[in-house]
Order: C-alpha cells, then structure tokens, then sequence
C-alpha cells in the first residue's frame, strides 16, 4: 500500500464526476446508477472474501433485509425511510454478528454452505411473510425524501449513488492500510502467524462479516428506493452468487477489481441482450475464459503485467 | 522464580502420546534449546507452550500464572512470541507489513478510526513503519524492507518470521529450528543473530537440529526423545549422558 493507491481513487471520482454530462440518455444513466450500486456492494463484499479470505454465498441475503426493511417498515408502519434504512442495517449487523460466532468456526466448502443456507432462509421468510412483504409478488417502496426534497429524478439519485460509491472506496482504502485492514490480510496469509502476532482470529472474521453485511444491506434500502419496488430476488440465491462473480472476476483483495467486476457484471446481461435466447451461454462463456486466462481477477492480472500496484 | 515452569506436561493424540510427562524450568534472560531426534515431540511441546495445542494434562507457568489452554493471541499479550518451522509468512502481503502484523497488540485496531483515517491512526502507522524497519535491519534484512513477501528467498523469509516475532516486544521467544534448510554461511549468520536476540535480553528458547549452533549458543539444553524427557543441563552435562549418546548414535548390542 502507498499513495499511489489514492490515485485510482482520484480516477474514480474524476470519471464519476464527468460521467453524467457524456452518457447519451437515460437508460445509460440507469445503467451507471445500479453499477454504482453493485459496486459498493461488491466493495464489502471483498473486504470480507479478497482481503479476509472468507466467503459468503448468502449476502443476497442481507440485501433483502435492507431493501425490506425500507419497503415494510414505512408502508406499514410509518416510519421515516431514513429511520427505517438504520433499522435494517442494525437488524442485519445484529443478525450477523449473532450467527458468525458458530458460523465462522467452519472453513472452505463447510462455511460456504453455511452462509448459502443463511442466504436461502432469509429469502424464503420474505416469499412467505406475504401479509408484511407482499409474498413472491413483491410490494412498492416509498420514496425517499432527504429535508424536505424528495430523490426522484435519475440524475439525484446519480449524484446521492456516486457519493456514497467514492466515499466507501476512499474508506474501504483507508481500512485495509491500518492495523485492522492488515490484521484481516494476515489471518487470510496465516491464520495461525496472525494468532501468534496477538490476532483475536473470530472476533476479525466475525467484524468484517457484520461491515459487509452492514454494507450490502444499506445498498439493498438505496436499491430498494431507487427502483421503487422489492421482490424477493433481491434476496435470491442467484443473487448471491453474482455478487460473488463479481468479486472474482474484477480481482480478490483489489478495490478497483471490485468496481471493475460490478461494471462489467452489471453492463454484460445488457451487452449480451442480442444474443437474446443464448446470452446466458454467451454470459457463462466469457466468465469461463476469464477464469481461465486471469485466474486471479482482472484489475490483479492487468497490475502485475504491466507493472504497477492494484 | 523461572521465567517459565513446564510441569508434567503431556499430550495425546488419539493413541499417540507425543509428549509425556514433560517438566522443566527456564530462567529470565537465558537461551534454552530444546533438542532430540526427528519425531522426539519438540515442536509439538512449542505449540503446547505458545498455545497452538490444548494439552492433555499437566501444567504451563508464564511468571507463576497459569498459561496452559490459553490461546495464542492471549498469549501474546503476555509477551510470548514464536516463529515456525514451515515458515508462517502472509504471501499476500509485503514484507514490511508482515513484520507490522508483528506489533499487532501495541497498536489502535478501531476499525471506524482507520476508514476515516484519522491522524491518530496514520501516525501511528508511520511510526511503526520505520520502527519495522529497523528490525529489518537488525534481523539483517535491509536489502528486502520494499520487496513482497512472496518475492523474498528461503533463507530471508527465515528470518522474517524472527523481525516479526521481535516486533511483538516479546519477553520470551520461541524459535522452531531458526537455522533449518540454511547453507553454512547463513546459519552461521543466524546464530549470530539469535546471540544479539539474546543480547537485548529476550529469553530465547531454541529448537534446532544444527548441533554447532546449539552448543555454541544455548544456556541450558532439554533433551526429548519420543516425548519423553531424556536429559535437561548445560552443553557439557548433556553431551556426556549415557542416554542422549545412546538415543543420539544407537547402542552396543
């Protein structure tokens, strides 16, 4: 780590400034918004696979609780969506914080089974719930209002979406080049060194699962208002699994991979749109050749080959 | 009071009893090598001691407080350090920072404080930075403070493993075979630097297959065959026991 690293995040702030004034029309726009979105997600979620060397196969998951913590609790019970926003978060930082203590004390195959499992019930209590959450049919999400001035137009919520995006990368930045960001690097090179070293190894794991949980969650409420409407695939398996690619593809343990991996994720199922019937072919194949070529990600194996740090 | 006092330590696994029965006491400020045969149980007694292994019975006193089932990172909060022998380094990391990890315990490990970056935390981090790498310098691996660690040769990660034990601060450390896999000419180094170790007034406790080295450096030396305790006292006593002899080179038929 050093300043160069900031650089990228300069790079990052300059293209989300000028990226408004050059997109042709609103479906780009919508387009950018949900890669910022994902690419936030997708930040957590790295802190938590890339860096910690953990996994979770459930964070759809925790998505959901946040999308329909902003969905029900305003419609139903009238909270203001702000309110309603921290409610979910803290439901979902106390949910995992609660199950990571026996969760984490499984590794590889086992903990990802785990989470899948975790992901997969949260997701079934939201088709099931129907009086609250409106069943597989989903209900509408309130608008959110911020003092008074209601987000509507794309173009706010751009301008709300790239500040949280160039805010999380600045701290996710910030977090690995400390002495918890190391320590979370360390248990993931030697588990049993970081010990040694004085690493409390659950209490890391168990932190950096609840953070990104938090993260994901938080981005499922912005989703949730920005689209105006939730359905359980929010929480979907599948879901899960995206977020997941997307940390592989874009590179493990690199910030920029993270945006890298959203992006191309996000834009790729819109790219593909003219192979109609085979674009999950199409999909699956330039994900396998990735795999392939860049086993290590994107913005990783681009770096090393030309030389400069991720 | 020893520093250390081991009382009948024993550990099994399944029907394996890898150490057994296994006392002895080690004085503040002295180097103490743990030797025996392949197999004899010594490092499995330095995961025992460092926390790695819960023993099965018996007794671990770090300052007459009782230690044993303490887990590693307790441990080192009690200033007990370690490095491996199949070395420990995190690959992913550069080499300064592995030696970072080292001081993990000395430092502010707020998780919102170092996203918001606060001036606290940077300057801290900037301390501790040319604080490591110093270390780097004293364990003889200046050439390397920029390098990656999965860059770095056999030998230098060898002694990484001892710069990031030492930035713990540690008041006991436990070498598991330090000079392992070394040409002559970096043993020879390494039992230099095990001496200055030993010369800050770190109590070293040494396990090591390189017999020179042993002798030339160690206090007082533990003799362990299949976990059991063969012989324990200087170089000299050790070396005339009928026992180690025989356990060493065979005996008479």
């Amino acid at each position: 780590m050093n300043k160069n690293t900031y650089t990228g995040l300069y790079i990052v702030i300059a293209i989300l400034a000028v990226l408004p004034f050059v997109l042709p029309n609103g479906f780009y726009m919508d387009l950018a918004i949900r890669m910022a979105i994902n690419a936030v997600i997708v930040l957590g979620l790295n802190l938590l696979i890339g860096f910690a060397g953990q996994i979770s196969m459930g964070h759809a998951g925790f998505l959901g609780i946040g999308a329909y913590a902003s969905a029900v609790l305003p419609t139903h019970f009238g909270w203001h969506p702000l309110l309603a926003m921290g409610a979910g978060a803290l439901v979902t930082g106390l949910l995992a914080a609660v199950l990571a203590r026996p969760i984490f004390k499984l590794k590889g195959h086992y903990l990802a089974m785990a989470t899948l499992g975790l992901g997969i019930i949260i997701n079934i209590v939201l088709r099931t719930e129907g009086a609250l959450t409106g069943g597989p049919d989903g209900m509408p999400v309130p608008a959110l209002g911020l003092m008074g001035f209601e987000l509507s137009s794309d173009k706010h919520w751009y301008w709300v979406v790239a500040l949280l995006l160039s805010v999380s990368v600045w701290a996710s930045l910030n977090l690995i080049d400390s002495p918890f960001g190391r320590a979370l690097r360390a248990l993931h090179g030697s588990e049993v060194a970081s010990q040694v070293a004085g690493v409390n190894v659950v209490r890391y794991k168990v932190s950096i699962f609840v953070i990104s949980a938090v993260f994901a969650s938080l981005m499922g409420s912005v989703t949730a208002h920005y689209v105006g409407f939730v359905t359980p695939n929010f929480a979907d398996f599948f879901h899960s699994i995206e977020l997941v690619t997307m940390v592989v593809i874009g590179g493990m343990a690199s910030v920029f991979g993270s945006l890298v991996g959203a992006v191309l994720l996000t834009a790729l199922p819109q790219a593909l749109a003219t192979f109609e019937g085979w674009e999950t072919v199409a999909f699956g194949t330039i994900l396998m050749i990735c795999m392939i070529f860049m086993p290590r990600g994107l913005v990783p194996t681009l770096a090393a080959k030309f030389g400069k740090g991720a | 009071m020893a520093l250390l006092e081991v009382k009948q330590l024993s550990i099994q696994f399944g029907g394996v009893k890898a150490v057994q029965n296994v006392s002895f006491n080690i004085e503040a400020g002295i180097v103490y090598a743990v030797i025996g045969p392949n197999g004899a149980g010594k490092t499995t007694l330095f995961n025992l001691i460092t926390g790695v292994y819960t023993p099965t019975s018996g007794e671990i006193k770090l300052d007459g407080k009782s230690i044993q089932g303490k887990a590693p990172n307790e441990l080192a909060r009690r200033g007990v350090a370690r490095t491996f022998q199949n070395l420990q380094i995190c690959m992913n990391m550069s080499a300064l920072e592995n030696v970072m990890v080292g001081a993990h315990l000395r430092l502010d490990r707020n998780p919102l404080k170092a996203a918001l970056r606060l001036p606290s935390i940077t300057r801290r981090d900037a301390e501790l930075r040319s604080e490591s790498a110093e270390l780097m310098h004293f364990v003889g691996l200046e050439a390397y403070i920029d390098a990656r660690a999965d860059s770095m040769p056999y030998g230098a990660l060898k002694r990484l493993e001892i710069a990031r034990a030492l930035a713990l601060k540690p008041r006991i450390i436990f070498l598991d075979e330090p000079a392992a896999g070394l040409n002559p000419k970096e043993t020879i180094e390494v039992d230099a630097l095990v001496r200055k170790v030993a010369d800050s007034g770190v109590t070293v406790v040494l396990v090591e297959h390189d017999m020179k080295m042993v002798m030339n450096l160690s206090d007082r030396i533990l003799v362990l065959d299949y976990g059991r305790k063969l012989a324990e006292g200087t170089g000299e006593e050790v070396r005339k026991n009928p026992d180690v002899i025989a356990a060493y080179l065979g005996t008479h038929a």
